[in-house]
């Protein structure tokens, strides 16, 4: 168990090195950098001028040298300095995080609360009309986009509670209701979408587990229905349903990136697009690793919380 | 990644069902039958393809042209479902955002599909050192959501429609890496594969002439259930500015800022380009599903 945790720990640091690289290229392949954005406004550019300010913000050195830099700044936990705000970037990202994570948190829990039950209950009634309803109304919400979702709901309140949602962020500690409503529409828009994945997962699950022998053992002793499904069955087949909310996680935040702008919500993934759409380097450099890291433990905590909950992975490893 | 669940990947080996047995036709009246959801679902792609192909005929008004007398009309015999802020008419917009949906959703798919299958390929067959760097490799680029990865790919290659269709390939290439790869592993231990050796065949060419087709099953249910993905994303791209550039009519753009500042004068400017892409997606996440049961056998009832 302890070289497998080493193992995989080796290769979480590789990959999250290749992905560091990958990202760096990426945005130097860009067309247009911060002093261009900041330029197109003026409509004119003293090259002098613009030289100054390549130099002030070490976009003149060689791409090898800005790399070594980014990494060295990553190294001792400085984030660099946002373009944009000239403020160090870590001032702006700090505020954003708890409102993602309760973001994310909330929409797992809505995912888990509309998924799970849905995929029993379809597992159970495996090809009877109810499984085709829950099959259609989850597969529905695998292909709405969840920013639309958002508007619909938004919009739907407007016109039939004539309610119009807060348009700005209100603090929890300002007014603890509004704060509630404000994050649980788009948990809902988000959630939905990923509770489809968690459903379909459940009932594949269940369905196998409903087949093993143990499970016919429980009803032939005479064991009441309910306690079979809900106590025997899901306990196993739950196992790939918690590797699923873990690769969920990168789903809900590439889910969060949209929903964030049409809620009007200031988290990390509203800010990335912005800061994208300024060529704000160290922001975007920053936020994108924030989120390969977020992905990457939350892939690992899963695999190694698998093989706790898994006798038989434990074994295997 | 050490541990998948029971629905990853890995279940997508070798289709099984032998081909050319029965007629298309009774295939095709057989898989109705089965699966009316699966069915419903081909129907529904069948009438995107139509709309994205025939867009010229079918419009009404020219999609891009401005008609300041008539902004923000709700549903008329004169625009069927209404017109957008600087009067363009919304019916002609979908239809013709039908054709951009296809032409990106269609292109970054097999485009993503075709990449990650020959990666999968050669580093299945290969195996060994090859495969396991190939793997590291498709890890880093699988590490970050596919809305992120395609968000900063786009925001860096600049706005243009083959720009858009290669920022969503490029997150398509290790989920389909990692599915033909799986159905090629098992493919490698046939017997037909060793006398393919015994004769002296060079490898190359048994990769890519007794491997490759096997995996043709497997491939076309990948596209399928990518397809829904990358309309989606391509909605997304769109409603956040970084998509398809004007004057291209796109649903996702239909739905941006200026949908959404107008949304309660004319709720219709949101309704329908939405509407649009949630049929479009329904249809292939129906129709990849029904697919995949019927080309993967051991997945029946499941």
């Amino acid at each position: 168990m302890k070289t497998y945790i080493a193992q995989r720990l080796g290769i979480a640091v590789l990959t999250l090195f290749g992905m560091s690289v990958v990202i760096f290229v990426l945005l130097r392949l860009a067309p247009g950098d911060i002093v261009d954005v900041l330029f197109s406004a003026a409509g004119y550019v003293n090259p002098d001028e613009k030289q100054a300010i390549l130099q002030e913000l070490g976009l003149d050195k060689p791409y090898w040298q800005q790399y070594l830099d980014w990494m060295r700044q990553i190294m001792v936990g400085d984030l660099g300095k946002s373009y944009r705000y000239d403020l160090p970037a870590w001032q702006i990202i700090k505020p954003l995080v708890p409102v993602t994570i309760e973001l994310a948190v909330l929409a797992t829990i809505v995912s888990v609360v509309l998924g799970v039950p849905t995929g029993v209950i379809s597992a159970v009634r495996q090809d009877s009309a109810l499984d085709y309803v829950l099959r259609v109304f989850s597969l529905a919400g695998l292909s709405m986009p969840s920013f639309w979702l958002g508007m619909v709901i938004i919009l739907s309140l407007v016109s039939w509670l004539a309610w119009i949602p807060p348009l700005t962020y209100v603090g929890p500690r300002e007014n603890l209701w509004l704060h509630t409503v404000q994050f649980m529409l788009p948990a809902l828009a988000v959630g939905y979408r990923s509770s489809a994945l968690i459903m379909r997962i459940t009932r594949s699950a269940m369905l196998e587990v409903l087949r093993e022998d143990y499970i016919r053992t429980a009803w032939a002793k005479g064991q009441h229905g309910r306690a079979v499904v809900w106590r025997h069955a899901l306990k196993n087949a739950v196992l790939p349903v918690v590797t699923v909310i873990g690769i969920e996680f990168a789903f809900l935040i590439g889910g969060l990136v949209v929903t964030e702008t049409v809620f009007n919500l200031p988290g990390v993934a509203r800010f990335l697009v912005e800061a994208i759409l300024w060529r704000d380097y160290p922001v975007v450099q920053n936020l994108v690793m924030f989120i390969a890291i977020v992905v990457i433990v939350s892939n690992l905590v899963v695999d190694l919380l698998y093989g706790v909950l898994d006798p038989r992975v434990r074994y295997a490893s | 990644m050490a541990v998948r669940p029971v629905g990853a990947e890995i279940e997508l080996a070798v289709p099984s069902r032998p081909v050319g047995h029965a007629s298309t036709l009774t295939t095709a009246v057989r898989f109705v039958r089965k699966k009316p959801l699966g069915a419903a679902g081909g129907v529904l792609m069948l009438i995107m393809l139509l709309t994205g192909l025939l867009a010229d005929v079918l419009q009404t008004h020219d999609p891009i042209a401005t008609d300041a007398s008539a902004t923000l009309v709700r549903s008329s015999d004169a625009h069927w479902l209404g017109t957008d802020h600087l009067g363009r008419d919304i019916f002609s917009r979908i239809v013709h955002g039908a054709r951009v949906s296809l032409i990106v959703g269609i292109g970054s798919t097999l485009l993503g599909s075709v990449l990650g299958g020959i990666v999968g390929l050669l580093s299945g067959y290969a195996g060994g050192k090859t495969d396991l760097i190939a793997q590291r490799l498709l890890d880093i680029l699988q590490g970050l959501p596919l809305l992120v990865l395609a968000l900063v790919m786009s925001a860096s290659l600049g706005p243009s429609i083959p720009n858009v269709i290669i920022a969503i390939s490029i997150p398509i290439v290790p989920r389909a890496a990692r599915i033909i790869r799986a159905s090629v592993l098992s493919i490698r231990e046939m017997q037909y594969i060793e006398a393919a050796r015994a004769l002296g065949l060079r490898h190359l060419r048994i990769a890519f002439r007794h491997v490759l087709p096997n995996t043709v099953g497997p491939f076309i249910v990948l596209c399928t259930a990518q397809l829904g993905a990358a309309i989606l994303v391509e909605a997304a791209l769109s409603f956040l500015g970084l998509g398809v550039p004007e004057p291209y009519p796109s649903w996702g753009r239909m739905l941006s800022v200026s949908a959404a500042e107008y949304a309660q004068k004319a709720p219709h400017l949101v309704l329908y380009p939405g509407i649009a892409i949630s049929l479009a997606v329904f249809g292939s996440n129906l129709f990849g599903d029904a697919l995949r049961d019927t080309l993967d056998p051991r997945l029946r009832g499941a």
